[in-house]
């Protein structure tokens, strides 16, 4: 279950209704994890671009993961701009047993930072910076070099 | 015609080039100034799949996107 937002991501309102939708299914575990923009080096907030094809090809991939624990995983991001304290990212699993639940949301956060279609943008003055220096190469990069 | 794209921060508009395989698209883009300092960390996606293998043939009409380093959340 893959959302993308224009703008902040409604926290609340979303850990809500992935409970509702899942409360009566006998999951035994809900791990969620929350992505918030910090105030550091004088930014205004973040910004997105996203690659929708190839992110939602990773995301299935990892759905598919997760169903063979039994596990459901979901995931909303920001696109556009994102402002100071605001979140742009929440994922969680929903597993029968808790051990399974934490370990694929650490798995799954570290290959989303790693290996998600997503590109990242301070938000300076009236500019828009690549944050070249925090982003990482996908897996295979290289190739045409 | 192969089509090739250019994802996120590489200002650059997609362009078409007449090749049938990964390694000719290469040498088209390693003489673009604006280009060849991203080939180093990006990687290929060929019709939205992810490809490894430079060896990959190229036919009319195929999307090659370009995609340099990530950073979600």
């Amino acid at each position: 279950m893959l959302e993308l937002v224009q703008g902040c991501v409604n926290v609340e309102k979303t850990l809500n209704s992935w409970y509702e939708l899942n409360k009566t299914n006998n999951y035994g575990a809900f791990v969620s994890f929350v992505g918030t923009i910090r105030e550091e080096d004088d930014i205004q907030g973040l910004s997105f671009d996203i690659y929708e094809p190839i992110l939602n090809s990773w995301f299935e991939s990892w759905q598919q993961k997760a169903r063979q624990k039994d596990a459901i995983i979901y995931m909303i991001h920001s696109k556009g701009d994102v402002f100071l304290h605001e979140s742009s990212y929440v994922s969680a699993v929903f597993s029968p047993k808790r051990r399974v639940a934490l370990e694929l949301i650490d798995e799954f956060v570290e290959d989303f930072k790693a290996n998600a279609p997503i590109w990242k943008y301070d938000l300076k003055g009236k500019k828009r910076v690549y944050a070249k220096d925090r982003s990482t190469p996908m897996d295979g990069a290289g190739l045409l070099a | 015609m192969v089509k090739v794209e250019f994802l996120g921060p590489i200002e650059k508009e997609m362009m078409e080039v007449d090749v049938t395989n990964l390694e000719q698209l290469k040498e088209i883009l390693q003489k673009q100034d604006q280009i060849k300092p991203w080939l180093q960390n990006s990687s290929i996606a060929i019709n939205d799949t992810l490809i490894s293998d430079i060896t990959q043939p190229l036919k009319d009409g195929d999307k090659v996107s370009i995609l340099p380093p990530v950073c979600g959340g």
